[in-house]
């Protein structure tokens, strides 16, 4: 069966009708914007995830892939922005595909807006929609509801209002490349600063006709400081109840061990030492 | 209660909807009329005992829902001088949760010292204040003063005192606390480095037979070094905290206050 499997809709609104919470999701608190300039649309987001008032992921990409170029920035809970682009850009690839020609903005916002009116807000995915085709250089913004707009320049989110201040005051037509890039990244950093749903670092897509540049930390103004000490433990600091060694060699026994080489790229993760 | 109604439009109710489960006790009809007179400010405080010395600590950031109010509103304050600066003040509060609150606790407390030193000419020992502290916050058991209060001091030998307190008056003197929006972020960090628990010295038996490692006093420059680290840790990942760290070192010389900067983010 394709689509989403309701089959714990009845049991789950029997547990809150007696009281048990709702689950809580990861809501991406968010500045995202998008700034039209000549030859082509700038959108960038900040890199906090949060559940509740805790930081549930501290550099997050908020940055989707639709098409080659076309791209989504995203607000609202984490999965739905995930999924919903997820499935649009596998569609429009399809669709693509079928037609011989390349994918249209136009075409991945009524995709969007019509999946999303189709679920009434459930699915609470608020998209920064913006890309180059043939057509020419698009930017829209699509809600949770399916409602849209299409403006030379956008936010959304949490921090949307302390972004739209800085495009309010600062923005003006026939931008150039560097200015739009600098206009999108100063609206992220008010979110950032000022918006408590919005912090770390400012990320950065740049479409024109005929590349798309993705600056994965364009911007880091909030690097955690050093730690005045040493938290490393002596060995032995621990208690241990009772030990069992598996050496390496015979790790094959109990588990399928596959060797990757560690040259991969992508952010690795944060560490302690 | 502004964290359970966020200003954030995409946080307005539910991410997901149960609005077709029955309603229970709503008869047709009825309106239920509410009163919020709370609002949580976030932030988060931490105070230290030492051996001749207390550290009180707090960061200066004052919220509501998204919104950063201010970055520089103190949640530490010297109680109990002679004078509006207190420069002869012998004891530190510390207060958080609903902003208000806190400074209406603290006028109140500071108050009742300088009526005390007025009429005994002497100042306030920190176990009085602290009992005194404690009735002040009973008395509003029904319509409390919604914040978590710390007090600090040197007892009567000269050891760094804190008493830790819950809205409505329970109390206890402890060797250390962190209270408010990071305090379950803080406090298993100050369990392990302060009282140096779940800690055992190395080699010093099997299992169970293994030796706690044994509790002393840190110094001044110690427990400074873990309150900062222990805040630094907190902005990394509360999004209430941050803007500024506030500390004051209360020792026999008297009350010296630090501030340091925080992330802004």
């Amino acid at each position: 069966m394709p689509g989403f499997d309701f089959s714990n809709y009845n049991r789950n609104a029997a547990l809150h009708a007696r009281g048990v919470p709702l689950p809580k999701a990861t809501s991406t608190g968010t500045t995202i914007v998008g700034c039209i300039f000549d030859g082509g649309v700038v959108i960038a987001a900040d890199t906090r995830a949060t559940s509740g008032p805790i930081v549930a992921d501290k550099n997050c990409e908020k940055l989707h892939y639709i098409a080659p170029q076309i791209w989504c920035a995203g607000a609202g809970t984490a999965a739905d922005t995930e999924f919903t682009t997820a499935l649009i850009s596998s569609q429009l690839e399809l669709h693509s595909l079928s037609t011989g020609r390349k994918p249209r903005v136009v075409t991945c916002m009524t995709l969007l807006k019509q999946h999303l009116f189709r679920y009434q807000g459930h699915i609470g995915a608020y998209l920064v929609v913006a890309g180059v085709d043939p057509t020419g250089t698009h930017l829209f913004t699509v809600h949770a509801h399916g409602s849209t707009d299409k403006l030379p320049y956008v936010t959304m989110g949490s921090g949307s209002l302390a972004a739209m201040s800085v495009f309010e005051t600062q923005w003006k037509t026939h931008l150039t490349r560097d200015d739009a890039v600098k206009l999108c990244s100063e609206a992220i950093q008010a979110g950032i600063f000022n918006d408590l749903g919005s912090g770390s670092n400012v990320d950065v897509a740049v479409i024109t006709a005929d590349k798309t540049t993705l600056m994965r930390g364009y911007v880091k103004p909030n690097e955690r400081s050093a730690k005045l000490k040493s938290y490393a433990f002596e060995k032995g600091t621990t208690a241990v109840l009772n030990e069992k060694i598996i050496r390496k060699q015979d790790l094959g026994n109990y588990v399928s061990v596959h060797e990757l080489s560690t040259t991969e790229e992508g952010d690795k993760m944060e560490v302690d030492t | 209660m502004a964290a359970m109604f966020s200003q954030n439009p995409l946080m307005n109710g539910p991410n997901y909807s149960f609005n077709d489960a029955p309603k229970v006790n709503a008869p047709e009809g009825a309106r239920q009329h509410r009163f919020d007179p709370y609002t949580d400010n976030g932030g988060s405080t931490l105070a230290i005992a030492g051996a001749d010395f207390t550290i009180m600590a707090g960061d200066t950031r004052h919220t509501s829902g998204y919104s950063i109010n201010s970055r520089y509103y103190p949640k530490v304050f010297k109680i109990g001088g002679t004078t509006a600066d207190q420069h002869d003040a012998n004891l530190v509060l510390s207060v958080v949760g609903f902003a208000a609150d806190g400074e209406a606790l603290k006028e109140r407390l500071d108050a009742i010292c300088k009526m005390y030193r007025y009429r005994h000419g002497k100042p306030m020992s920190v176990k009085a204040c602290a009992q005194r502290l404690s009735t002040i916050l009973y008395q509003k058991r029904f319509f409390p003063y919604y914040v978590y209060a710390i007090l600090g001091g040197l007892d009567e030998e000269g050891k760094g005192a804190v008493y830790s307190y819950d809205p409505v008056g329970s109390y206890e003197r402890e060797q250390c606390r962190a209270g408010g929006a990071a305090a379950s972020l803080i406090m298993p960090f100050l369990d392990n480095q302060v009282n140096f628990k779940n800690q055992y010295v190395p080699g010093s038996g099997e299992g169970h037979a293994l030796q706690e490692r044994e509790r002393k006093p840190l110094s001044r420059n110690e427990v400074e070094v873990l309150v900062k680290d222990a805040f630094d840790g907190a902005v990394e990942r509360h999004i209430e905290v941050g803007d500024g760290l506030q500390m004051m070192v209360i020792t026999k010389d008297g009350i010296e206050e630090i501030l340091l900067p925080l992330k802004k983010d």
